[in-house]
Parts: C-alpha cells; structure tokens; sequence
C-alpha cells in the first residue's frame, strides 16, 4: 500500500481534523503505529518542543460532519427522527470515542481517515481503536451514499459497468437486495469497483468492516445495522432495502466515486467512434 | 400420540400441557409437535410466550417491544428454522441437539443462526421477571461471591461485558462444568455457551432490535435496567442446581 493511494483516494477521507493543543507532558516517544515505511505525506504534527504552554489538556481531532442535507430532507423514507439518533447520537458517538481514544496516543494525528483505518486494521488483527475510527467514516460515506429524490436508475459510464458486471440493472438490484437481507447481525452492503479484478462487486461486511481494509474501492453502501432502520421500518428489512433502493440512493454520488476511481483502476479503452 | 420422553429436571410449567407435548428442563428441552392422522413425523419446534404477559415488564422493557421482539423477531426465528430443516435428518432432534449439529465446531452450517436464535429468545424470556432485579440470595450469591469477589464486581463485569460486545450478541453468566467457576462470557450474533460446552444461567439481549424501541443508542442504560429491574434470579438459581446436578 502506497501513501499516494491513500492520500489521493481522500475523496473518501470526509471527517475533517481539527489541530489541538499540546500536552507537553505527553509521552510522545511511545508510538505504537511507527510507520514502516517513510511516507511523505504522514507529518508528525506534534513534537515535544512545541510552545504550547498553558494548554493542559489534548482535546477532539476528528470532526462530525454533517449529511449534505437537512435532516428532515430523506422523508419520509428515511425520518427526521432516525437521522437525529442515527447521525446525532450514533454517529456522533463514534467520533467522541475515537477522539477519545486517540487521546492516549497521538502519533495518529496528521492521519487522513483513509489511512487511519487501514493502520488500524493491522491487516486483519485489529486494533480496539479500528471499530470507531470505521464507523465514523462508514457513516459519512453512508449519509453522502443517499440524497433527497435519489433512487432510479445510474446513467452513463457507471450504468455501463453495472451492466456489464451484473448482466443487467435489475439483477444488479436484485443481488444487491439479496445480500443486504442475507446478512446476519450488524454489518453493511457494498457496491465496490475491485482494484484487482477491475470490475465492480456486490460485499457484505459485518460489524465495522469496510472495503478499504481490502484496498478496494467503495461506491455506494448500505448500513444494514438496525439502528439504522429500526424506528422506521421495525423488523421490516425488506421494505427498508427497497426503499433504500428505490429512493434514497444516490447515483450521482456514486458516478462521482466511479469517476474517480477509473483514475486508479484501468477498466479499458474507452470506446471512441472512429470517423 | 407418542409420548416423548425427556431427561432433566422439570421446571415450574407457566402454561397448559397438550397431550403429546412436554415441557422439561432447561438443559434438554424437547418441543416438537406431531400431526396426528397420517403417521408422519414432522418434528416443528413452536414458538414459545415468556413466562408473563407482554406488558409485564413495562416500563423497563415496553409491550411494543415483545411485540416485535418477540412477536415478530423470535417468531420468525423459529418459523424460519422450520422451513430450513424440514425433510432434513435435523428433524426429530432436540433444538439443543440442532444447535451443536449445526454450530459444525464452528464452521456454521445454514440452520445455525435460527436455531441458536430460537433458543437465546426462549432463554432471554426466562431470565427476566415481572419485580426482578437486585441482589440475589443463597447459593447463587455465594458463588457470585466466591468466583467475583463480591455481587458489585460481578454485575460491573456483566455489565461491562453486555456494553462492550460490540455489533450484535449476547452476554451470559455462564457455569463451567469442567472448573466448577462461574464466569461472564459476551457472544456475537447468535452464538452461545452451548457450543462451547458451559452452561448458562443468565443472559441480557444486547442486539439493537432487543433495546431500541426503549432506549435508542442508550445501551448501558438498558443494561443497568435490566440488572436493577428484570434478572429472574429465581430462574437463575433453579438453572445453577440443575447444572450442577449434572443434568444432560
């Protein structure tokens, strides 16, 4: 994994960071997360000969971003209610607790979203920090996943590759639909453009997990948690995922992100008319 | 009619008896109706009522949610078990029998997830009670005492266990047959202690659907509800004498 990647792939990096005061009575010699490789872009913000004094105390890095709507903008599919908790309460706890967290080891800080969950994830033997830090990027991605009006079909580009990865946009929908309804526990639904295999796929991942930890690239998610549908819909899921489907989803996010990750993966030659 | 013979100790019967259905313990139970008529077998496990009406518990777990929980959730777990084992050899077997075939030493086979589910929900019920809650006394409390330190260490440990499983699961006050402890163990998603040969006394439901209607994203607040208010530390105690009776 290059830091390039990662830096650039921040069209997925959506919580902001806000710097903080230093602790100079921090022990900043204990890294934990010593990069392995020198990475240009990871700066080490803080340094035990910064002037800060007076400042005790290190407070919140990461930001709660809000949804690119109002909370009452995705009724009545999805209510005012839900996003008020969803977004207000759990979503807004899983920053608190990563901040939380970071606390007691800051040479994290500096660190994009990106990159946090992928070092976090310590290939595949988390760290405990790894379940808040994905959570909070899962639900920014899942809020700018959904739009007021969304729903019908993706158009273009993007229509094409479903089409020709799914055979057809209804049996894309299908499949999708089926996996969010096969999942059990909590977890999430993913459209995903496969860096490898250059094609796009339908994941469910349990928990926190997300396809970053595989280098792959998401386009559009699905929060299968029952938090995220519960006040709504009850133990309704099916009504849940079609109406996900057939009014919330934003393909105009997800045309961005496929544009946008064609500029990593090579999925051909674009077929030009010759005249 | 065949009667259906059953090990184990009986525990208080809260409902009527049909012919050709027995109730027995916690450790082997047995509830599976027959069709009468065409001599066929069809070994369906049925959905059971908690031990109370519905808004027995009110206002620490709402009638709304047994609605769902129980009316809808549980329900389904048990109706969908049914489709996924029927016409297979899983029929005819003891829903604890199901649970072990199917938990495959952890490889999990299909029918798994409901059939643990079914029986969490059975178990769940029967951990709480209308007035429940608080400290227990006698045997329980002196083995509380014994393996915790004392009754404070041991609920901070269930209730920290219930508030730290993270995603879907269950945490359990479990018997271990083998050192003779009890202990507090937290599980994901459907699995439980009988898979990993303990036996357990209590469980809380900490799934969202358990707790969300009531207390949104307020977990701890639930948990400490359901110590304060709902644990069946009688059910408690009648499930530790049976274990240790050495009941199968």
């Amino acid at each position: 994994m290059s830091l390039s990647s990662c830096g650039s792939s921040s069209i997925c990096s959506l919580s902001s960071g806000i710097l903080v005061a230093n602790d100079p009575s921090s022990k900043l010699s204990k890294r934990r997360f010593t990069p392995s490789i020198s990475q240009p872009g990871w700066k080490q913000r803080r340094d035990s000969s910064d002037n800060n004094r007076g400042v005790s105390k290190v407070f919140g890095y990461y930001g709660l971003k809000s949804p690119p709507y109002k909370l009452d903008a995705l009724e009545p599919y999805m209510s005012q209610r839900t996003l008020e908790v969803h977004w207000g309460l759990h979503h807004r706890g899983y920053v608190e607790a990563l901040n939380k967290q970071l606390e007691k080891n800051d040479s994290l800080y500096g660190c994009t979203m990106d990159e946090l969950i992928k070092v976090l994830y310590n290939n595949g033997n988390p760290f405990p920090e790894f379940n808040d830090a994905a959570q909070v990027w899962n639900h920014d991605f899942f809020w700018e996943s959904m739009q007021p009006g969304g729903g019908d079909m993706p158009t273009l580009g993007l229509l094409q590759q479903i089409e020709k990865d799914f055979g057809s946009f209804t049996n894309f929908k299908e499949k999708f639909t089926e996996a969010a309804l096969t999942l059990f526990g909590s977890g999430w639904v993913w459209l995903v453009l496969k860096r490898e295999a250059k094609c796009l796929a339908i994941i469910k991942t349990s928990n926190s997990i997300n396809p970053l930890v595989w280098n792959d690239i998401p386009i559009t998610s699905l929060d299968m948690w029952e938090h995220a549908y519960y006040l709504d819909y009850r133990n309704d899921k099916a009504k849940y995922v079609n109406t996900f489907m057939n009014h919330l989803v934003s393909w105009n996010a997800a045309a961005v992100r496929m544009v946008r990750a064609q500029a990593f993966v090579n999925l051909g030659e674009p077929k030009i008319p010759v005249a | 009619m065949v009667a259906i013979a059953v090990a184990g100790i009986t525990t208080p019967l809260t409902f009527p008896l049909f012919p050709g259905f027995r109730r027995s313990s916690r450790s082997s139970q047995l509830r599976m109706s027959q069709k009468a008529g065409h001599g066929v077998i069809t070994g369906k496990f049925e959905l059971r009522p908690p031990p109370y009406p519905l808004d027995a518990l009110e206002p620490h777990m709402s009638r709304s949610t047994f609605e769902y929980h129980w009316g809808k959730h549980h329900r389904a777990y048990v109706d969908n078990l049914n489709k996924q084992i029927a016409g297979t050899e899983l029929t005819g077997k003891t829903l604890e029998d199901v649970i072990v075939a199917t938990y495959n030493s952890g490889n999990l086979l299909p029918p798994f997830n409901n059939a643990a589910q079914v029986w969490n929900h059975d178990f769940f019920w029967e951990s709480m009670k209308p007035g429940g809650g608080g400290k227990p006394s006698g045997e329980i409390l002196d083995l509380i005492n014994r393996d915790f330190g004392s009754f404070e260490e041991f609920a901070k440990e269930f209730k920290t266990a219930a508030a730290t499983q993270f995603g879907s699961g269950w945490a359990w006050l479990v018997y271990k047959d083998k050192d003779k402890k009890l202990a507090v163990v937290q599980s994901p998603n459907a699995v439980n202690p009988l898979v990993l040969d303990q036996v357990p006394l209590l469980t809380v439901d900490v799934w969202e659907h358990a707790y969300y209607l009531d207390y949104q994203n307020r977990r701890p607040d639930y948990i400490s509800i359901f110590m304060e208010n709902l644990v069946s530390w009688d059910s408690v105690s009648s499930r530790l004498e049976s274990a240790k009776a050495g009941a199968a």
